[in-house]
């Protein structure tokens, strides 16, 4: 037998609550809080300066789907020697679409020994992240990739 | 007391590059989420981390709302001689917890 007109209380309250949870994410976090590219920019500025950019020399491994965004594996690579000479000294991962562009900011030196590293991350959607590295000799090389996230990490969840 | 969980080799020979991986038990709080009231749940996160090995500084990482919960790293060190490799997180309160191995270099 069905009624669909009489939902015991606690099911409609939970169905709602899911509702407007997934209302709340869906249009709380696209409007003041999240970024916007020209945000990105404004933070690469504001930690390296005005600088020119090359793309080249910095790896970024993403998973293509991310199923969660509340916890995304990346790696980073920078090709470099990493000597005394020649280092990488910064590596800066940004977000065009997080609330907030930094995600995780590293400092490495000669001692590294291999410029790599590896994280996770929160993305809040869809987006290409941007990775910058800073060389001991002040030049600055950024390298891109993209992933599509199923799941958004979001201010709910 | 949060939970560490390192990986890092005891021996190592001399200029061998040795891989790093630290993590630490914490929620990163965004300070975007909201309780069940309705209420922003306030910000709390690790927002540094540093590795030193023979108490030189060889890696540091400042962490932001968009790190994932139980802030995980891994990295290198050029392994030079026998010493203790720390591992040190700060969260924004300034409270801090560590962990330290000692490597063996020969």
């Amino acid at each position: 037998m069905s009624r669909p007109h009489s939902h015991p209380p606690l099911w409609r309250r939970r169905a709602f609550l899911a509702a407007a949870g997934a209302a709340v994410c869906l249009t709380f976090l696209p409007l003041p809080a999240a970024a916007e590219p020209e945000d990105a920019d404004e933070a690469i500025r504001n930690l390296f300066g005005d600088r020119p950019i090359r793309e080249g020399k910095v790896t970024l491994k993403l998973p293509p789907i991310a199923e969660n965004g509340n916890s995304v594996q990346l790696t980073v690579s920078v090709d470099s020697p990493m000597t005394e000479q020649d280092h990488v000294r910064k590596i800066a991962i940004i977000s065009p679409r997080n609330p907030i562009p930094e995600i995780a900011i590293f400092n490495l030196g000669p001692y590294s020994g291999r410029a790599e590293v590896s994280t996770r991350v929160r993305l809040a959607g869809t987006q290409s992240l941007r990775v910058i590295a800073e060389m001991n000799d002040g030049s600055l090389w950024v390298g891109k990739a993209s992933t599509y996230v199923t799941l958004a990490a979001c201010i709910i969840g | 007391m949060a939970v560490i969980r390192i990986s890092a080799p005891e021996t190592a020979k001399p200029g061998e590059i040795i891989e790093l991986k630290a993590m630490i038990q914490h929620p990163m709080e965004t300070g975007y989420r909201r309780d069940q009231k309705g209420k922003i749940i306030p910000r709390d996160i690790i927002t540094d981390f540093r590795c030193t090995y023979n108490d030189a500084v060889v890696f540091e990482a400042e962490f932001f709302p968009g790190t994932a919960a139980n802030p995980f790293v891994s990295f290198f060190a050029r392994a030079v001689q026998t010493g203790p490799i720390e591992f040190v997180w700060t969260d924004q309160h300034g409270q801090s917890w560590s962990e330290r191995r000692v490597l063996t270099v020969s």
